[in-house]
This record gives C-alpha cells, sequence and structure tokens, in this order.
C-alpha cells in the first residue's frame, strides 16, 4: 500500500449554488412520472457538442502534480455517453496518466465511484447529459487520494471485516445428501435490498458521522451486517452477537438520520432504514447501551 | 519475494472457489487479483447455475443438453463431470448463505433457460453473478486467506525444457499497482489462472475492461496450447453505445426483435420460423447482423427490442433491472420506447488447455474459469453454464494444486501421440514473425536445470528490465492507439461473420499490431497507480490472445455453433470433431489438433444437427 499520501486541498463539495441548484429540479422530473424521455431534450442539444469537464488531479510522486488542481478537457458528445464514457475519452485521447478505477461500465463492480458535480455517484451510471457543464469530477471525499480519482479504500474494507462478513449457520445440513436450508420467499425479499450492495464506497464518503469518526462501522458495513442478522437462516445466537457487534460505541448508535447514504446509494438500498431497524432490534434484545 | 503453497491469479469465481478449496486441503494459499476481489467481473453475470437438483431431472440430462449445445465439441468427461458436480456446489453455496431466490416452501427456486430440457437454473433474482461473487469472497475472509488485492500478474515464472510437457512453473511475478514495486510470489505446489475472458480484443463486448485474456497469454507464452479460440459467443442483445448486457431474459418473457421498417424479423425474413426470437444465441446474432447490413438496421447500426407490450407491472416484477440498465447506459426508457441492441462480444468458450483436473501440461500449472477450456461449452455455451463452471472445475483446480489426488484424467494435455499436426493451411503471414519482444516467455536460459528461487528471480528481474523500458521511453505509439486498432480489426473481420479473407485481413492487423508494440511506451512517468503502464502490458496480452482467436477461425474451415464461415456452411463432423490447439513454439504459434471425446461413462454422444 501506497504509505506517501497525501491530504489534497480540494475535498469540499463545490460551493456554486447554482450547481446545486441544477440537481434539484432533474429530481423532480425523475419521481413525477417518468414517462418521457427526459434526456432527449439536453442529448439533442449536446448532438456535435463537446462536454467540458474539470478533473480533480494529484500525484504525490510527481512535481507538477504534487500540488492538487484540475485539468480541463473538452471531449466529443456521444448519444448514451457516460461520465466514465468521459473521462475514459480524455485518458485515451489526450492524457494517459489520468488515473481511476473502472472495470464493469455497468454498475455492478463499484470500482468507479466519484464525486460528480458536488454528488458521490458511479461515473458509469451517470449521464452526462443530466448534468450541469462544466462536469465537475473528484474523487470520494473523506477518503485519502492516492491519485488523481483513485481513494484508499483500505478503510472501507477493514469496516467491511469488522462485522464478520460472512454466513454462520449453527447446524450445516448434509451437502452430500443436497439437504437445503430452508428460507422463506419473504424472508429472501427482506434482506434482498441489503444483499445489492457492490462496496462502491459512495454511502461512507457521504457520511457526515464517518467522516468525523474513523471508528465508526459506517453504513456500508451496517447493511452488510443487516443482511446477515435479518436472514433467518442464522440462527438467534449469532444474530445476538451480531448485534453485539453493531450496538458497541462506534456502531449503530452512531447514526443521525441524515439519509445521506440512502440518497446517494446507486443500488437504492435504503441504508438508513437499515441502521434503524437494527437500532430498534438492539432495543428489543434488552442489549444495553455502550 | 512472497512464498506460498498454492498462488491463485484473478479472484473472480473460478478463483475464489479454488483458493477455498485449496485452503479446505490444507495448503497455505494466496490470491493475487489486480483488482479487489469484489470488483472481478463475475459480479455482471445475470442468468443463473445450472444444477440437476430437483426429482425428474438428473446429472445425465443436464450432460446431454450440454453436449448437443456445444454443438459436438464439448468433451465428455469434462461435460459428465460438470454436471455431476454442479448440484453439490450449488448447495454448498446455499450452505455458505447465497440469496438464491426461494419457492414457497423455502426450496431454490429453479427456471427453464434456453437449451434446457429441464428447468435446471438456479438463480438469485437476475444478479446471480454479484451473489455468487460476494457469497465466496465472504468465504475467502471468513478463513482468513491472504488476498493481494491491485497487485498485477505480468507473468509466469516456468522453466524452459524444449517440450511444454516438461516445463514446471514455480510462480509468478506481479506488481503492486498502488506502489508500481515489482515481486515475486514462489508457489510451492502450484499456480492457478484464474483469470477471466479475453472480450476486451473486441471493441463491442459485455465484458468488463479488465478482461484482457491475461492469464491466456502468460500460459500460452509459457508453452500451455490455447484451445478452440474461435468459438467465441456473441450475444445478441447489448447496448450499442457501451455493450452492457440485457438479459436474455427480456426475450424469455416475450420481448420482441424489430427492425427499421417495423418488421418482426425473426419470423417475417425466415431466420427462425419455429422459435423467433427465442431461437439460440448465435442465430439471433446473425439475423439482426443481417438485417442491418442489408440496410433494414436502426441508424444503420441496430435493432429494436421492445417489451413495451409486456405492460408494467409484468416489467418491474421481472424485468426492474433491464429498465435501470437502458435507463443509466442509453438514457432510454424502456417503458416508453424500444430499446437498441445489437450482438456483442460476451463469452470465449476456447481458453487455456486443461484436463478436468484442472490442470495444463505444464507442471503445477493450472487453469479454471473462463479463461480455461475444458472443455465444456465446445462450439457454444448455453446460457447458465458458466457459473457451474467456475465452482466445479475452480474447486477442482485448487485441490489438486493443493496436492489431493483426484484421481488420473481422462482429458489429454499438451503436445502428444494422439494430437494431429497442422500441415496444409497457407497463414497469411509466417507466424511470429513480427514476434520479437512482445513474446515474453520462459524465464530460465538454455534448459539449464535452476532452483525455484532462481527461476523466480530471473523472471523478475526480466519483468523489471521490460517496465523500465517502457518507462524510459520518451515516445512512440501508446497503448490505446495499438488497443483500438486491434479490437477495431477483430470486429471488422473476427465477428459474428466471418471470411476467409477477412480473417487474413484481420491477422494482418494482428501483425501489425505486434509490429507496432515494439515503439511502445508510458507516458505517467509515476510509479503510484500507473494504470496506462499497466494497460500497456495488458495490451500485449490482447494481441497474443486476438492471434490465436483469429487463427483458429482462419483454420477451421466449417461452420459450427458460434463459428460461421461464409465459405463452409456446414458443420463437417467428418474433418472437424476435433479441437483447434495453438501453441507458443519458440517465438511462433504452431497449430495442432486433439480429437473431441464423445464417449461418456454410460453413452457415446451421437452428433446430431441442431434446428430452430
Amino acid at each position: 500500500m501506497s504509505t506517501q499520501q497525501a491530504e489534497p486541498e480540494s475535498q469540499e463539495a463545490p460551493e456554486d449554488p447554482e450547481m446545486k441548484g441544477a440537481e434539484s429540479p432533474a429530481a423532480e422530473e425523475q419521481k413525477g412520472g417518468g414517462m418521457v424521455d427526459k434526456h432527449a431534450e439536453k442529448r439533442a442539444e449536446l448532438e456535435g457538442e463537446t462536454v467540458h469537464i474539470k478533473v480533480f488531479r494529484y500525484d504525490p510522486e510527481i512535481e507538477g502534480k504534487q500540488e492538487p488542481r484540475f485539468d480541463d478537457f473538452h471531449v466529443p458528445f456521444e448519444k448514451g455517453m457516460t461520465v466514465l464514457d468521459a473521462v475514459m475519452y480524455a485518458r485515451d485521447e489526450y492524457d494517459s496518466s489520468l488515473t481511476f478505477r473502472h472495470s464493469c461500465r455497468q454498475a455492478v463492480c463499484g470500482s468507479d465511484a466519484f464525486f460528480v458535480n458536488g454528488k458521490q455517484r458511479l461515473g458509469c451510471k451517470t449521464q452526462i447529459s443530466e448534468l450541469e457543464q462544466p462536469v465537475r469530477i473528484e474523487p470520494l471525499p473523506h477518503q485519502e487520494v492516492v491519485k488523481d480519482l483513485v481513494v484508499d479504500m483500505d478503510h472501507f474494507y477493514d469496516q467491511m471485516h469488522t462485522v464478520e462478513p460472512y454466513f454462520q449457520d449453527e447446524d450445516t445440513p448434509d451437502t452430500d445428501a443436497l439437504e437445503e436450508q430452508r428460507q422463506s420467499p419473504e424472508n429472501r425479499e427482506k434482506i434482498k435490498m441489503s444483499s445489492r450492495c457492490i462496496w462502491c464506497g459512495a454511502c461512507m464518503s457521504s457520511c457526515n458521522i464517518a467522516a468525523g469518526d474513523n471508528e465508526y462501522l459506517g453504513p456500508a458495513a451496517i447493511n452488510k451486517a443487516y443482511k446477515f442478522a435479518m436472514d433467518d437462516r442464522e440462527g438467534e445466537e449469532i444474530k445476538e452477537h451480531r448485534l453485539r457487534i453493531l450496538e458497541q460505541e462506534h456502531g449503530v448508535w452512531r447514526c443521525q438520520t441524515q439519509f445521506s447514504c440512502t440518497e446517494v446509494c446507486p443500488k437504492d438500498i435504503p441504508l438508513t432504514e437499515h441502521i434503524q431497524e437494527l437500532k430498534r432490534e438492539a432495543v428489543k434484545k434488552n442489549l444495553k447501551f455502550w | 519475494m512472497y512464498e506460498h503453497d498454492v498462488i491463485v491469479v484473478g479472484a473472480g469465481g473460478a478463483g475464489l472457489r479454488a483458493a477455498i478449496a485449496a485452503n479446505e486441503a490444507g495448503a497455505d494459499v494466496a490470491m493475487v487479483s489486480k483488482l479487489h476481489p469484489v470488483r472481478s467481473h463475475t459480479g455482471a453475470a445475470e442468468g443463473g447455475i445450472n444444477a440437476a437438483l430437483q426429482e425428474g431431472d438428473d446429472w445425465e440430462l443436464h450432460a446431454y443438453d450440454t453436449m448437443k449445445g456445444s454443438d459436438y465439441l464439448g468433451d465428455a468427461p469434462a461435460v459428465e463431470t460438470l454436471a455431476q458436480d454442479a448440484p453439490e456446489e450449488t448447495i454448498n453455496l446455499e450452505h455458505w448463505g447465497m440469496p438464491f431466490s426461494r419457492e414457497d416452501d423455502g426450496r431454490v427456486s429453479q427456471r427453464p433457460f434456453g437449451g434446457l430440457s429441464y428447468p435446471r437454473t438456479t438463480y438469485a433474482g437476475a444478479e446471480t453473478g454479484h451473489h455468487l461473487l460476494h457469497t465466496m469472497y465472504e468465504q475467502v475472509v471468513k478463513r482468513g486467506i491472504q488476498v493481494y488485492d491491485e497487485w498485477y500478474v505480468m507473468d509466469l515464472a516456468t522453466t524452459d525444457e524444449s517440450d511444454p510437457n516438461d516445463r514446471e512453473c514455480h510462480g509468478v511475478v506481479a506488481y503492486d499497482v498502488q506502489s508500481g514495486n515489482i515481486e515475486g510470489f514462489k508457489a510451492n505446489q502450484g499456480v492457478v489462472l484464474a483469470t477471466g475472458g479475453p472480450g476486451q480484443a473486441f471493441d463491442h463486448t459485455t465484458n468488463a475492461v479488465s478482461c484482457t485474456g491475461d492469464g491466456h497469454a502468460m500460459a500460452y507464452r509459457a508453452g500451455a496450447p490455447i484451445e478452440d479460440m474461435e468459438f467465441i459467443q456473441f450475444h445478441p442483445t447489448s447496448l450499442p453505445s457501451t455493450g452492457v448486457l440485457i438479459s436474455e431474459g427480456v426475450r424469455g418473457e416475450g420481448g420482441i426483435l424489430y427492425n427499421n421498417e417495423g418488421e418482426r424479423f425473426m419470423f417475417e425474413h425466415g431466420y427462425a420460423n419455429n422459435s423467433g426470437e427465442l431461437a439460440s444465441r448465435d442465430v439471433v446474432a446473425r439475423a439482426e447482423l443481417t438485417e442491418v447490413n442489408e440496410g433494414r438496421g436502426v441508424e444503420d447500426e441496430y435493432v429494436h427490442l421492445d417489451m413495451r407490450h409486456l405492460g408494467e407491472e409484468r416489467i418491474m416484477d421481472r424485468l426492474e433491472n433491464i429498465l435501470h440498465l437502458a435507463e443509466d447506459f442509453e438514457g432510454v426508457d424502456g417503458l416508453v420506447e424500444p430499446m437498441p441492441v445489437k450482438p456483442g462480444q460476451h463469452y470465449a468458450m476456447g481458453g487455456i488447455e486443461v484436463d478436468e483436473n484442472g490442470q495444463t501440461c505444464v507442471n503445477g500449472l493450472y487453469a479454471a474459469g473462463e479463461c480455461a477450456c475444458v472443455s465444456v461449452h465446445g462450439g457454444n455455451r448455453l446460457g447458465g453454464n458458466a457459473l457451474p463452471e467456475l465452482i466445479v472445475f475452480g474447486k477442482r483446480a485448487g485441490r489438486h494444486a493443493a496436492g489431493e489426488d483426484l484421481g488420473d484424467p481422462e482429458i489429454r494435455t499438451g503436445y502428444g501421440d494422439d494430437v494431429e499436426d497442422e500441415t496444409e493451411t497457407e497463414l497469411p503471414v509466417a507466424p511470429g514473425e513480427a514476434g520479437l519482444d512482445t513474446s515474453g516467455g520462459v524465464a530460465a536460459d538454455g534448459g539449464v536445470t535452476a532452483d525455484a528461487e532462481g527461476i523466480l528471480e530471473r523472471t523478475v528481474e526480466t519483468a523489471r528490465e521490460r517496465v523500465d523500458r517502457l518507462m524510459d521511453k520518451d515516445d512512440g505509439v501508446q497503448h490505446a492507439e495499438i488497443r483500438a486498432k486491434l479490437q477495431k480489426a477483430m470486429t471488422d473481420y473476427v465477428n459474428v461473420f466471418r471470411t476467409e479473407e477477412g480473417v487474413k485481413k484481420a491477422l494482418e492487423i494482428i501483425r501489425e499490431c505486434r509490429q507496432e508494440y515494439q515503439d511502445v511506451y508510458v507516458d505517467d512517468p509515476s510509479k503510484t497507480f500507473n494504470t496506462d503502464l499497466q494497460q500497456t502490458i495488458e495490451t500485449r496480452n490482447l494481441i497474443d490472445v486476438a492471434e490465436t482467436i483469429a487463427l483458429g477461425a482462419l483454420v477451421r474451415n466449417e461452420f459450427r455453433g458460434a463459428h460461421w464461415r461464409q465459405e463452409n456452411q456446414i458443420r463437417d463432423d467428418e474433418n472437424w470433431l476435433k479441437h483447434t490447439l495453438i501453441s507458443w513454439d519458440e517465438g511462433e504459434p504452431s497449430i495442432f489438433y486433439r480429437p473431441v471425446i464423445l464417449e461418456g461413462e454410460n453413452k457415446t454422444y451421437e452428433p446430431k444437427e441442431r434446428s430452430y
């Protein structure tokens, strides 16, 4: 792991009120029925045009890049173009040192979460046509920057591992006899949303509590624990063990229900609700507060 | 230098399963992956896991369907092993907590899939691969298996005896993406390659950007033959701009394909009068491209897939994910307009030649998953058969590498008495002519027997020199240019439709790319997270893999499964019930053949015609 990491200066959300303002009408439209192609007009406008992106640059090793800055790129627009497409174009055509993680391009590998126009989003899942220009692309806030848009994910993984993120049954059925553990469709439905997490780190990055308390388990890890704790196939004893991990000092009780995690989750997981439900479970089980 | 009993390269489905199996067999196992395990491309699989779990179904039916689907190019011992082991492995996943979709009685659900005589596809929503990947990674965490994530494996440390069957693999060389450090990883018992598919050889693919055929290329250069690479599956419904996959489930639920004249062309133009949109993938892909080529495509590029008539309720219930994909990646609302789709490269049926225990002809070198060819898929893979392959053969490779005795394999590997030499084919460019520096290859020199450490050290040294050369060079060609040229050539000439002339043209361009690669340089001077360097090395691998695909497509002058040849419109069982093998032989590819094994445990699979 790289040891030479510096905290870049520019890690705040853009202050430009216009940009923030531009978010809400689009969001409204999304909620309001969505039976029209809401990007068509914008796309038509952009046809044949270039898109202006401002990309955060930083490399601890290279003299000219040790001071964080933004580079401007003008990328030819194509129908369906995503933020990831735009930065890939910029890298392949203009500057091969432009660095970011990406792999699947379809919102399942979770590696291209960026801070785009002041919000945590997956680059591959964000259409350029829905954004105000210039599109400002930064690394996830509250995580150490390794280089350009790449952040150190170690802390995120560590927190995920803290909650014992693996199934723990008390009595494994006979595998040779192909004996299954039964699970009701309802119980499966209950854990379904929590199981969709792709470990992108957007929620953790958006969480004010996590930003101020490095030991806070954070929404992703708690959601991971929720998936197991609510699974009827794990026994009561294990569930209690899980709740004890979750109700520790830096566990569920730290959550202040600001909903920022839920708001940015690219898989629409109701993270905040899951955290509240675990709080209620802990109370029901008579577990004492720390 | 790091040292473990077993080194698993790649941490997708096959790699994770291999690591767990090796760990259970008592080995000290480590995984080395260029991505963090949960970022692996297995997570993008949608469909499910075929396994004969229910009464009324059995492994023999599964094996029969698979042999037929393969257009009789699968090896029966491999296919039967897949069908026999899949049920237990699937239940094993259930025991590890995988959230499968459930029936009312709490048992795992199974559903029908193309080419299956029984509904035996076990699934977790339309996100089976995601759950498979995460469930197995959880088990790796539980067992405390060492994972070197974001370490990019550049080469294998292998001895260089003239006969690859005598060679030995002692480990790998990898560089730490975050720091740029290059280190040796010594494997005392075995190396398992589980590096996934080579989809990035094409410019329109459903594969992740990371699918660059690294394992194929490393094994190839180490002397393990690459098998049946001409068989590339093109999925009929991928989004035109990105290649993102639109599941076969849309057509399964009743989605209709239209051309630009509003004709339901699968029927109206007679491509598949019985099955229509639900004909097999190769048939639908050919039909779509024929429409486009004859001027009936939309914007001369794609066709329309319409699901509006299914109604919002049904779509939301069964195809919700598809709405998101069309919206997010194409900006199209599938409820109010048809979705644009075209064929996209999807899966490589071929790969590194292995036996049913996962072993290559090089001692200590194993492969599993999409990078390997056992072979179970032959000329055409059935939907739902990729995931059982990962767990069944990943596990076997891991156990065998850890020293467990799995018995003698029925499938032979490497060059031997049972192979047929290629003598007839005239190649457009002398193979290997422009091989030059891109060959990489085996580490030891002159057949001198060195100890494992010595071989590893020399391989590390070679890798460091190579990286220094790339970094020190100040100008020349950038990998992105070569990669784009290669991808375009493959898409233009080695796509769904292939002609002899076209494939030869592709080979010429591939050789040009090889030549241009001699002048490649890395512009980013940083050692920190240098993706420019990594992609430059990947591009060399893509050149090697693309060459095997094109060479295979050139020599197989018949029409079988996904391999369509304009000049040869029949399946030629008399001459072609055999596997194409390409091995890197002292700096140039050589081609030979091994007969398909059609004899199973209880029966022989007799080739029959496939019709739709």
